[in-house]
């Protein structure tokens, strides 16, 4: 269960039942980069069915190159990007309406569904599967292992490099850095091996479950009240009533909140690791000068 | 009548009393915030301790009390139809008054009434709570085998565990279909006050009609035609339960999840205490539920102090044995 959740919010609430599947089934094995260098022509059909690849392809995609995206990518409650999104057909990462849009590459995450990933290999379509990205190294090698696939190096180190430089102008060095505390569904707390914890850290603030030298995953209540955090970072709800999101209701963590700075984040601007977080980081850093 | 059986021993209300109070101080000290006893002491009566006056006050002291309250309505309810139906199988777990009150509270949860009112959570469990028990009732009813009853709760208990995963899987939300587990295993984890208000009026008052029934249900052991020259009016009686144990469970599980086997176990533990009467052993079950809920409590929270261990897991490796130890005694009538 820990493992689970810890991987699940890595990529996204939204696409939890898929991943439970893909845990569940032990599947996952990340494929071996395919490179289109000189003697591989980059491909003409793409597909991507996940929603952190479907927005790198996007980014970096060339005109008519990039057919398909995954439902989640029109989602705004999990998506960064869903004007671009509109303008591809929708898939539901399914493996027969995948074969109907005839691709010849189809970006996949690592954890999604194994017999779908299977099945396409076994009817001769190449499957590329991306790793979820626990920090801003991996970010940059997505990028630049999306431009490979793609075939567009140069675009890839171009988004690279705006990305540093954006960076760059946001991050904080801050002598003293207060303390933030990220809470969401099932009280959950981003650990140091994830993305939320470098956005954190690059917008000047200290990762309060870290300094008192907890695991990410689950943390019990108490713990998470006893660390009297300086900015509590909570997650947007979904649609729908659940017993996970309502730890964000409950009296204590209300009163956590009024006593320090607050922030919704959306899953959109963190789950993925995209140029996008950017966002979050200029959000979270201009929380040091608003009043409390 | 009253020659033939054992009084209810003196010492029985002061001792389970104690037990409940020296329970509730344990599931006050139990937590991983590490806090040590004058501390906890202080930040709960005093409250001096930023933080920790939230963990006592807003985590520790609600969860102690709805585990009593929760623990005291599943055992009374069980006393009630165990008395009512003259069968100890008669529990509002197994035979799905608690699973479609979990239905109930679902469908309220996911449809958006709970945002909308307050009360409309606790009203539909009760509202499923009630249709589950007169169910039981019209099918198994009180001259009815322990065949029919037992074959009546697992359909009623299917239904309403299909019909709660069916709700959750249709959620929009990601996280609801992961918390089917929590509607049929029961956890009193991060629970609030805004949970003890909700549940303690209904809880209550579902007590107070189930315990004003206790001289029909006495009455009701001679003998249907006994107890109505007895002056009970049975159809009074069989409407005071059904409401009563409807208010207790369908409140107790709306708060906290369907909690299995409670209320066979505390008034099986009971009964030859009181002398196997009816009226006494509802109060005393009560307590009971109280003891064993709270203690169930602290040993989920003893066992895997991270991972929120459902309660109902817990009370099913108490409550199995003794189900199929009652079972094994009744195979004659069974067949």
């Amino acid at each position: 269960m820990l493992a689970w959740q810890a991987v699940s919010r890595a990529v996204s609430g939204a696409v939890s039942k898929a991943l439970a599947l893909g845990l569940a089934l032990g599947g996952g094995v990340c494929a071996p980069a395919i490179s289109a260098g000189a003697d591989n022509p980059p491909p003409q059909r793409v597909v991507s069915i996940n929603l952190c690849t479907d927005q790198l392809a996007m980014l970096l995609a060339g005109q008519g190159q990039l057919v398909s995206v995954s439902h989640l990518a029109v989602d705004p409650m999990a998506s960064a990007m869903v004007a671009e999104a509109r303008a591809y057909q929708i898939n539901h990462a399914q493996a027969e309406e995948i074969f109907r849009l005839a691709p010849d590459l189809v970006l996949a995450g690592q954890w999604s569904n194994p017999h779908t990933i299977d099945l396409l290999r076994r009817l001769g379509i190449d499957v590329v599967q991306f790793a979820p990205e626990t920090g801003f190294d991996d970010l940059r090698a997505n990028i630049f292992r999306m431009g490979a696939v793609l075939g567009r190096p140069a675009e890839a180190e171009a988004l690279r490099a705006r990305f540093e430089a954006d960076l760059a102008a946001l991050r904080r060095e801050a002598a003293e850095r207060p303390l933030a505390l990220m809470h969401h569904a099932n009280n959950y707390s981003s650990g140091d091996a994830s993305l939320a914890h470098e956005i954190l850290l690059a917008a000047g603030w200290d990762n309060a479950a870290v300094a008192a030298g907890l695991a990410g995953g689950p943390v019990a209540m108490e713990l998470l009240v006893m660390l009297t955090p300086d900015l509590v970072v909570s997650s947007r709800r979904f649609p729908g009533a659940s017993r996970a999101e309502e730890v964000l209701d409950h009296p204590a963590m209300a009163a956590l909140r009024d006593r320090s700075r607050r922030a919704a984040l959306s899953d959109a601007e963190w789950i993925c690791g995209t140029p996008h977080v950017l966002n979050a980081v200029a959000r979270l850093a201009g929380l040091h000068e608003a009043p409390q | 009548m009253s020659g033939l059986r054992a009084t209810t021993p003196r010492w029985l209300a002061p001792g389970l009393g104690a037990l409940i109070a020296a329970l509730f101080v344990a599931s006050l000290l139990v937590g991983p915030a590490g806090l040590g006893l004058t501390e906890t002491a202080r930040a709960l009566l005093l409250g001096q301790g930023e933080a920790a006056v939230l963990v006592m006050r807003e985590i520790r002291l609600p969860r102690a009390l709805l585990a009593v309250l929760v623990g005291a309505a599943l055992g009374m309810a069980g006393a009630a139809m165990q008395g009512y139906l003259r069968n100890p199988l008669a529990e509002p777990g197994l035979i799905g008054v608690s699973g479609a009150a979990a239905l109930g509270a679902v469908v309220s949860l996911q449809t958006g009434l709970a945002a909308a009112h307050a009360l409309a959570l606790p009203g539909a469990a009760l509202a499923g709570a009630l249709g589950a028990v007169a169910l039981i009732l019209a099918l198994a009813g009180p001259r009815g085998g322990s065949l029919t009853l037992i074959l009546a709760g697992i359909a009623v208990s299917a239904l309403a565990g299909a019909l709660t995963a069916l709700v959750l899987n249709l959620s929009p939300n990601p996280f609801a279909a992961t918390e089917i587990v929590f509607w049929t295993m029961g956890s009193l984890a991060d629970r609030s006050f805004t949970h003890v208000w909700l549940a303690a009026p209904l809880i209550g008052l579902g007590c107070a009609l189930m315990l004003s029934l206790g001289r029909g249900l006495d009455a009701l052991t001679l003998g249907e035609d006994a107890a109505a020259a007895l002056g009970v009016e049975m159809t009074r009686l069989r409407l005071g339960l059904i409401l009563g144990v409807a208010l207790a469970v369908g409140a107790a599980t709306a708060v906290a999840g369907a909690i299995g086997f409670v209320g066979l176990v505390v008034p099986h533990l009971l009964r030859r205490i009181v002398g196997a009467r009816p009226a006494p052993l509802l109060w005393a079950s009560a307590m009971g539920g109280a003891v064993l809920v709270l203690a169930a409590d602290i040993a989920v929270r003893l066992i895997l102090p991270q991972s929120d261990l459902k309660l109902g897991v817990v009370m099913a490796l108490i409550g199995a044995p003794i189900f199929l130890h009652l079972i094994y005694r009744m195979r004659g009538e069974m067949r």
